[in-house]
């Protein structure tokens, strides 16, 4: 169903077919089935408790964590199951980083929250090449000119904006193909969410995002795709462009004029 | 008599406060009231209960004291030439007499006051009853004509639980006061017996001084560094038990077991933490001293029958708990997106727990240390039982060392004076205990306060 907008052919990175999320007894996502392509930013929209969290925590199995929830149907990424038994999720969390709601930088210098990932998957060989990773990943998240002078005080003693860009710089460091992020705006103001959403747009150079918003603008400004939930059915999937100006769903529709949500 | 007064001026307000609540009601079916009928019936009733009470109580009190100067004065005026100490004897053969208690006196002019102060006491009880139960109907007869439409009988009420709660938070605060104030003044007459130098820099410990003349003992030395030592030789060991197994049963209870694995083994430790300590003191004396002492000798370890070792070790178990339930509060109050923050990088649960959560937590686990030490070099019983006597300045686990509360308990039991070195030291001891175990509580509440403040 993809046309080719953006020039060239389209990889799909990730793959998911008949997705059905549990929490004890009650059922999240009633059998999801969509395609994300690399290179792009994909926007998940829809109502509160519709279901879009769910899925996102499914790419990098984060729902593991959660007791009690379970999960069924097959997600592949790079055409392998991420639930397979053999997987180890170590290696899928190393490919596909987060970004969370409310920024939360763990209690450490601003340094040592950017060394945390590649220090546990053993990216650095020794302290020149953390200090690489370090700077790149901050230049990267757009931080590094406001930081730099202050790498070891502590990454909370940050403003909310800069918290944000610290933990996606710290996503970026493990050099990942997938970032998701989880309404990565929400809790910062219009200059800061300014910036994160100009980070996406460098960002999509290198990896594949997929972005979860309450914000139709932002959707339509950084995404290329957007898929639409609705109590927990993928209700529409397609260029952002299509969605947000021919909505096939009267769902679809009624959500982005603003009747319900 | 009391139990009957008491029921009597309850019953008075009882009937007080229906009689309002009725007046108040049949008012109400005519006019608006300020106040709801029951109102007016709690301000009849508060105000004939609580002063009358009171009354009662304060007379209680008072009456033996009273009574006692009284005693005394009398007995002073009928014989002449003798010493206070007689004179305080003689008051007290009176009082265990009038009580009724036989102790075969001949003595004419005892007996004889004897039965004048057991008069004197029927008067003031019957005077006590007539007084309060006078008191109690003419508050009664006050309060009930103030009932009216525009009475606030409401504001009444919630001025005098106001009152009443205020009263009770002055009490407690007055205790603690009163007890610090003399706690610091016999601190100041021990300094005027031995010169606080001594005390804060000697390094021998001998209170077996001689208290009557005809007994034989040394001239005493009151330095307390041994003593200290002691105590903080045992809380070391105590807390190298103690810490790490406090800790990894915490995180292993907050962060690795399943609920239903948390419900019963929670209150397990729970169980630890409501030992007495008398009982882990003589399992420390009776099991695991002896125990410690043979298993040195086994490997060639010249062990003392009551180690710092052993009472160390015991005291470690019973502070357990203690660590286990502060630092797990501390680690749950980690927020969950620090966890999936580091689990989302790919973090293991043992890499999380190490580099995310603990650092997170160490102010409050830091607070729970100090809190659990402040504990330990407070605790009374294990000691008691299980540390020994000798205040020996060593660092060596094996030997025997005595503690502060040790020494205190020492001090105050026994052949004793109130004014020879050897009790007073005990309020000495008690001070500078209470000074530590203060700052280490206050600075650990600190820690905590500040880091709860700092993830709220
Ligand atoms: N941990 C959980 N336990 C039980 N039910 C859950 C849990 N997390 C989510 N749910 C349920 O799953 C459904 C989808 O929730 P989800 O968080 O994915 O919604 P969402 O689309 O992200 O909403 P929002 O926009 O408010 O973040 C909701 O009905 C929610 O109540
Ligand atoms: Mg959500």
């Amino acid at each position: 169903m993809s046309q080719k907008k953006n020039n060239g052919t389209l990889v799909t990175k990730i793959n998911s077919s008949d997705v059905r999320v549990f929490y004890d007894q009650a059922e999240a996502l009633h059998g999801v089935d969509l395609e994300i392509y690399e290179n792009s930013v994909t926007a998940l929209i829809g109502p509160s408790g519709c279901g879009k969290s769910t899925f996102l925590r499914c790419i990098n199995r984060m729902n593991d964590v959660i007791e009690g929830c379970r999960i069924t149907g097959k997600i592949t990424l790079d055409n392998e199951d991420i639930y397979d038994k053999g997987l180890d999720v170590v290696q899928l969390r190393e490919k596909v980083g987060m970004v969370f709601q409310k920024p939360n930088p763990f209690p450490k210098s601003i340094y040592d929250n950017i060394a945390y990932g590649p220090q546990i998957h053993g990216l650095a060989q020794n302290r020149q090449e953390m200090d690489e990773i370090v700077e790149n990943s901050l230049k990267k998240a757009g931080l590094f000119e406001e930081v730099k002078d202050r790498l070891n005080s502590p990454g909370t003693g940050l403003s909310g904006g800069q918290q944000q860009r610290l933990c996606i710089a710290r996503a970026i460091a493990v050099n990942p193909e997938v970032i998701l992020m989880d309404e990565p705006c929400s809790a910062l103001d219009p200059i800061a969410t300014a910036k994160i959403e100009e980070l996406i747009h460098e960002l999509r150079q290198n990896y594949t995002i997929v972005i979860v918003t309450h914000s139709m603008q932002q959707a339509a400004r950084v995404s290329q795709r957007t898929a639409f939930f609705h109590m927990g059915d993928l209700v529409e999937v397609g260029d952002t462009d299509d969605i947000f100006v021919r909505p096939e769903d009267k769902r679809t529709q009624d959500y982005i004029t603003g009747r319900f949500g | 008599m009391f139990p009957y007064l008491l029921a009597a001026i309850l019953l008075i307000s009882l009937s007080g406060f229906y009689i309002g609540r009725k007046q108040a009601s049949n008012l109400r079916s005519q006019t608006k009231l300020h106040s709801l009928p029951q109102y007016h019936g709690y301000f009849i009733a508060l105000w004939c209960g609580i002063p009358t009470i009171l009354l009662i109580l304060l007379w209680t009190a008072l009456e033996p004291v009273l009574l006692g100067s009284l005693i005394r004065s009398h007995l002073e005026s009928q014989s002449g030439g003798l010493t206070p100490t007689d004179y305080v004897i003689m008051t007290e053969e009176v009082r265990n007499l009038a009580a009724g208690v036989a102790l075969g006196t001949q003595d004419p002019l005892i007996l004889e006051t004897a039965e004048w102060m057991r008069s004197l006491q029927q008067s003031s009880q019957w005077s006590m009853v007539v007084v309060t139960i006078l008191l109690a109907m003419l508050i009664m007869a006050f309060t009930r004509s103030k009932v009216a439409p525009g009475f606030k009988a409401r504001h009444g009420v919630e001025l005098l639980f106001n009152g009443f709660l205020f009263i009770s938070s002055t009490i407690a605060i007055l205790t603690t006061i009163g007890i610090v104030l003399s706690l610091i003044f016999e601190t100041f007459r021990f300094f005027e017996l031995v010169p606080i130098t001594e005390f804060l820099f000697g390094l021998k410990w001998y209170p077996q001084i001689a208290i009557r003349a005809d007994q034989v003992a040394g001239d005493g030395a009151w330095g307390a560094i041994p003593v200290f030592s002691g105590t903080l030789l045992i809380s070391f060991v105590a807390m190298i038990v103690a810490g790490p197994i406090g800790l990894m049963s915490a995180i292993y209870f907050s962060e690795y077991a399943s609920p239903k694995m948390r419900g019963w083994t929670k209150p397990i430790l729970e169980i630890l933490a409501g030992i007495p300590t008398v009982v882990y003191g003589f399992f420390a004396a009776l099991t695991l001293a002896p125990l410690v002492r043979d298993g040195g000798i086994a490997i060639g370890l010249e062990v003392e029958a009551r180690s710092a070792l052993a009472a160390g070790l015991v005291m470690g178990v019973m502070i357990i708990p203690f660590i286990s339930s502060l630092s797990d509060d501390v680690i749950n109050a980690v927020p969950q997106t620090l966890r999936d923050g580091s689990y989302a990088m790919g973090a293991t649960k043992s890499e999380t727990i190490r580099q995310v959560i603990i650092p997170a937590a160490l102010p409050g686990i830091v607070g729970a240390f100090l809190l659990a030490i402040s504990r330990a070099i407070g605790e009374t019983m294990i000691v008691a039982m299980a540390a020994g006597l000798n205040a020996n300045l060593t660092l060596n686990p094996l030997e025997n060392v005595t503690t502060v509360t040790v020494q205190i308990v020492v001090a105050l039991i026994g052949d004793q004076e109130f004014d020879d070195p050897k009790t007073l030291s005990a309020f000495a001891l008690g001070l500078v205990l209470f000074i530590v175990t203060l700052i280490l509580n206050v600075v650990a509440l600190a820690i905590v306060k500040k880091y709860r403040e700092k993830y709220d």
